[in-house]
């Protein structure tokens, strides 16, 4: 039952590294994290790796396997042909710590940069009431396990990392759009924010955020685009903004 | 082998073990309450195994049954815990779960609705009611990331009243702690060491809160994260406090059997609650035959009964699929045993004929892609095969209710999993994230009015110093040949698996103390190759430690206690005894580092809670002296 | 200096990117028919001819609204009359186009197909991008992307236009009412694309109801927005096949116009 793999990972800090090869086998049924860690038991004793639940939920064993961003708990080795040389990378838009273990906190610092949600201020607990209808579009967002794989593959940063310093990437625009479309928020200018200091314009809607999300969120259909479209309204749209005056 | 190594040092007021729903919920009580709190968890903030809860939320909001009220709760925790449970725990959990959701939503947690727009309710096992609040199968995720923001935004606070959001609170990612210091017979702060580089840091605080959640990877089937090695537990144990009822672990009764990567992956309760059903190999709903006498007139004994109730429950007992989840994990267990398993040892598990596939796909979607994805197969169109998980542990470090202040060590607080009493011999599905929220709370509580009465207490050297040379330990040689920590952590899974697993007899628990005394030596020899920077086998190394240690108080408890009772099943004592309702067992570290277990008694219900029950009911729990002693006996 | 992923810190690789499937071939295709697009189009708007064979109109030259206009295609007069530029009489199509094609360069999929095919930023997912900086919409020129709406909304009008020429194809050569050709189902078949390309357009969805926090409050846009939802999915694909279907009813034209083939009629 058992075959044998040819993997190639990335070793090596911050300073430098490259790929090592390895032969391992592999058991039918099996995802690249099992593989993982069984190079792990056996080869390569201190091969840094995260990882938690392996079953996608908590979104560690984030990684770029075959160049392509994924959970390597979500990868089935089956996907591959036999005798297929599988590289493995860690994710190539934040810096290495060691092996395939990065350092995300760019997202720690981003995500404590999104204002909090604010019911209104004269809400009990217990008395809000929404429809069910009300809550589905956020909902979708708030699937997020933030394996911050669509922040990896967003070129506005992976390509340019001058660029992190103005832009949040998918994963906190997303959660401006989740907070805007949330229907107790009662912060006014999340639109404005998104626009001005979370780097919606970097956004050029190519999708890849979208492509690579294990739960499957269209961010760019669901998210990204009608913030933009909300940004619109609030910005470069003087018909909008006039009937809004009009109506107060 | 080891370098030089740094050491960091912090100063809080209260240090919180553990990033998941109760080390959250303690954190923003502590710092609302004023004080310097640090967070520190093992891995990335937001990773914790909280995020893995999928049913719901138990709380008695009376949303969808407005017969729903606290009372009704903390009866059906008494019940599912068969009346071990700590009764102040389930009291407070029972009255103050509602407030703790409402509190969720008020910081931006949104939960499925009902059509009056309020916080929708669904069925679990073992609640009489719907009760359990959730967002699809993902309420765990919400939780989490609820509490996480909830964080943020009290950071974001600070930064505009002070210029510095982690000046009150501060999140430590990917720290191991190693020890609980202790100077003057109270805690002084912990110690340990960052994952990254292997640095260590010593965080100086009178108050610590452990909120490190459960032993799961203890055992070789089990549902949890590999963080569930039970650090909390072995920390309090060494620090001198005490853990209780250990030798209850729930087994939950649906995890995934194949492919063998995801074996013990949860399968929730609600694919059951929903109206999933379980056969055998021969097709039938075997479930009818294993309702037990204490609930005989709760659930259904024909298949039409129970088919009605999902649509009618005021006037059809609940499907016996819904029985607590110790009750279906033996089941299952049998069944298999008897041979009329599914083709890789389970049993079917099957929605695809009760349920439309587009109403699966609403209601389970997280299910729906996990078989998708991980096992190829469409839970729409064929049955899913599952089989019992080591999925909870009911034992814990034993607390005061009201203040989870833990027993024996002054400063030293838990809450969740870690600690015990809220769920006596057995938990409900859906009655953790509820725990966790309650107990989290009243753990930050505690802490803090500790805090402000003790003030104070400065670490010295020798604590650490000593803190330091058990960290050095596993890259030093030992005296017997060197030991893989993978494969002796591989071998103690297999021996508890084997034999203090769902069923247990004298001899295998008697042989699994022996076998876990012997690994403890093996641990000695243990020895570690590379840099203490990001080197997993330095880190499962230590774990082992905490994992042994537990485990040998699983058996060693489990092999005391001569009574099958919710998470502890032995083949040699297979009824339930009354006698044994009055003790708890607990289990301590002597002096030179043996586990000691001992009997203590049960606190008694006061009568109030007690006449929420019928008499009869009682009596099936209860001895006959306490019978007699108990005044009125009807509600 | 470099930069992105051979930033200093980050994990060293000598690789662009470590994709091993055929990552190209998209960009690859989509290059080669919008450019076939584009060299068609323009070469039919300087063609000036072969775009009027009654009852059938070109998409490219509707509504015709120059004086230099053949008999019988302006639908609406002549307001513009002729205009000249450098002695050059611009061909009629060359007002019309600006729209749709505005309409479409403006577009969030083909914003995404040209970003990633022409300009390689990224060329696909995981792909290093060739640029040295990159600011993306933030300012000019990209920026009046934001403008969407406005060629969204003027799209409209030509989907209204294209659709009467449509009804209007329901008539034989001499203009009598009742008849159906080959020309009929083609026109039709290009006003139903274009329709199906604009309500499935994110702005449409977002001022039909995206733009709305309560849902519940207005539950007839809902509704719409629901429908409109499902088509959006497939914007995609409607921007493709409407693309294609009014290349291709042009090119119909032009052959019924220049005498290549006959107009067939079913009755």
């Amino acid at each position: 039952m058992a075959r044998k793999i040819n993997l190639k990972i990335w070793r090596g800090t911050s300073k430098d590294g490259g790929l090592q090869d390895v032969t391992v086998d592999a058991n039918e049924g099996e995802v690249v994290l099992d593989v993982i860690h069984r190079v792990q038991a056996t080869q390569m004793n201190d091969l840094a790796v995260r990882w938690n639940c392996k079953a996608g939920k908590c979104g560690s064993c984030s990684m770029e396997i075959n160049g392509k961003p994924r959970l390597a708990c979500m990868t089935q080795m089956a996907n591959f042909a036999e005798d297929e040389t599988i590289t493995i990378t860690p994710l190539r838009a934040f810096p290495v710590i060691k092996d395939l273990v990065t350092d995300v906190s760019y997202n720690y610092e981003k995500a404590l940069k999104v204002p909090a949600f604010q019911p209104p201020a004269d809400m009990k607990p217990g008395e809000p009431r929404m429809q069910q209808v009300d809550v589905e579009r956020s909902q979708e967002f708030r699937k997020c396990i933030e394996c911050f794989l669509c922040q990896n593959v967003c070129h506005v940063i992976r390509d340019h990392e001058e660029n992190k310093e103005a832009y949040s990437g998918p994963r906190f625009l997303m959660r401006m759009a989740e907070l805007d479309m949330h229907p107790l928020d009662t912060v006014k200018n999340r639109k404005e924010m998104a626009q001005d200091e979370h780097g919606l314009g970097f956004c050029n809607i190519t999708k890849c955020c979208t492509e690579v999300c294990p739960e499957h969120i269209h961010i760019t259909d669901n998210a990204l685009i009608p913030l933009k479209e909300r940004v619109v309204d609030v910005k470069f749209d003087p018909l909008v903004r006039l009937s809004s005056k009009l109506r107060k | 082998m080891s370098n030089p190594v740094n050491m960091e040092r912090f100063k809080y007021d209260v240090v919180i073990i553990g990033a998941g729903g109760a080390g959250l919920r303690a954190a923003v009580e502590a710092r609302e309450a004023g004080l310097r709190t640090a967070i520190i968890c093992k891995s990335l903030f937001g990773k914790a195994h909280t995020v893995m809860a999928e049913g719901g939320m138990a709380a008695s909001m009376g949303n969808v049954n407005s017969n729903d009220n606290w009372q009704v709760h903390f009866r059906d925790t008494m019940r599912g815990g068969k009346f071990l449970n700590h009764y102040r725990m389930a009291e407070l959990h029972a009255k103050e779960a509602p407030d703790r959701v409402w509190e969720l939503e008020m910081w931006g947690a949104l939960f499925d609705r009902t059509k009056e727009g309020k916080i929708s309710q669904r069925n679990f096992g073992g609640h009489e009611y719907p009760r359990l609040a959730h967002v699809g199968d993902r309420t765990g995720l919400e939780m989490i990331r609820t509490m996480q923001q909830r964080i943020v935004a009290l950071q974001q606070k600070d930064e505009k009243e002070f210029g510095d959001a982690q000046r009150y609170l501060k999140v430590f990612a990917e720290i191991t702690i190693t020890d609980i210091l202790k100077d003057n017979g109270k805690v002084s702060g912990v110690y340990g060491y960052r994952r990254e580089t292997g640095e260590e840091v010593v965080f100086e605080a009178p108050a610590v809160v452990l909120a490190t959640g459960g032993i799961g990877k203890t055992f070789k089937v089990t549902s949890n994260s590999w963080e569930g090695t039970g650090d909390g537990h072995a920390l309090a144990l060494r620090a001198g406090s005490k853990l209780k009822d250990m030798e209850f672990v729930q087994f939950h009764p649906t995890g995934m059997v194949w492919p063998p990567s995801v074996r013990g992956l949860l399968v929730t309760e609600s694919v059951r609650g929903d109206g999933g059903v379980l056969t055998n190999s021969e097709g039938k709903r075997f479930m009818f035959d294993y309702i037990p006498e204490v609930f005989k007139e709760k659930y259904a004994d024909n298949e039409a009964e129970a088919d009605r109730w999902y649509t009618d429950q005021t006037n059809n007992r609940r499907p016996p699929e819904l029985l607590p989840r110790d009750e279906v994990a033996r089941a299952i267990n049998s069944e298999v045993k008897a041979g009329r398993g599914s083709e890789h040892g389970g049993v079917y598990l099957d929605v695809s004929k009760r349920l439309p596939a587009d109403v699966i796909r609403k209601k389970l979607p997280s299910m729906y892609h996990q078989f998708k994805e991980l096992a190829n197969v469409d839970i729409t169109q064929t049955p899913m095969e599952v089989g019992p998980t080591c999925h909870y542990v009911m034992g814990g470090i034993s607390v005061d209710p009201d203040t989870a202040a833990a027993e024996g060590v002054p400063g030293l607080f838990a809450a969740g999993e870690v600690a015990a009493g809220m769920h006596g011999s057995n938990r409900l599905g859906g009655n953790s994230l509820s725990d966790l929220l309650v107990f989290g709370r009243r753990a930050g509580m505690g802490a803090a009015a500790y805090v402000k009465a003790n003030g104070e207490n400065p670490v010295s050297k020798d604590s650490i110093d000593k803190a330091a040379a058990r960290i050095a330990a596993p890259f030093k040689a030992g005296e017997g040949p060197a030991q893989n920590p993978y494969l002796l952590h591989a071998e103690l899974q297999q021996v508890t698996n084997d034999l203090v697993g769902i069923i247990r007899t004298e001899k295998e628990l008697a042989a699994a103390k022996e076998k876990i005394k012997d690994f403890q030596e093996k641990l000695k020899d243990v020895q570690v190759t590379g840099e203490r920077f990001f080197n997993p086998a330095f880190h499962i190394a230590l774990d082992l430690e905490n994992m042994l240690l537990v485990a040998g108080c699983i058996a060693g408890a489990g092999l005391i206690r001569e009574e099958s009772r919710g998470g502890h099943t032995r083949d040699d004592y297979p009824k339930m005894d009354p006698n044994w309702r009055l003790v708890n067992l607990h289990c301590s570290l002597t002096d030179s580092g043996e586990i000691k277990v001992e009997k203590v008694k049960l606190p008694d219900m006061p009568n109030e809670l007690l006449n929420l029950f019928e008499k009869d009911e009682l009596s099936k729990y209860m001895t006959e002296p306490e019978l007699v002693n108990m005044k009125g006996g009807s509600h | 200096m470099s930069t992105g992923v051979f930033s200093p810190g980050r994990a060293k690789l000598s690789q662009k990117t470590l994709r091993k499937d055929k990552w190209w071939l998209q960009p690859l295709v989509t290059v080669a028919v919008l450019l076939s697009f584009i060299v068609y189009t323009t070469f039919r708007v300087f063609e000036n001819a072969y775009y009027y064979a009654a009852p059938l109109i070109s998409p490219f030259y509707s509504p015709c609204l120059s004086k230099s206009c053949v008999e019988g295609s302006s639908l609406l007069g002549a307001p513009i009359g002729i205009v000249r530029i450098l002695g050059m009489t611009l061909p009629p199509a060359i007002w019309i186009l600006v729209f749709p094609l505005g309409f479409r360069m403006t577009c969030y999929y083909y914003r995404k197909a040209y970003y990633r095919s022409f300009w390689m930023s990224p060329p696909a997912c995981a792909v290093a991008e060739p640029h040295a900086k990159y600011s993306g919409e933030t300012k000019p020129p990209l920026i009046v992307s934001n403008g969407h709406r406005w060629f969204f909304f003027a799209g409209l009008i030509f989907n209204l236009i294209l659709t009467a020429d449509a009804i209007l194809s329901f008539r034989n050569e001499k203009l009598q009412w009742g008849h159906v050709s080959v020309g009929t189902f083609v026109l039709v078949a290009n006003a139903t694309a274009l329709w199906l390309y604009s309500f499935s357009c994110h702005t449409c969805r977002h001022t039909i109801g995206g733009r709305l926090k309560h849902f519940s409050k207005h539950p007839v846009r809902y509704k719409a927005w629901t429908a409109v939802s499902r088509l959006n999915t497939k914007h995609q694909n409607f921007a493709w096949i409407s693309l294609i279907i009014v290349a291709l009813t042009d090119f119909y034209v032009l052959l019924v116009a220049s005498h290549t083939i006959h107009n067939y009629y079913l009755f």
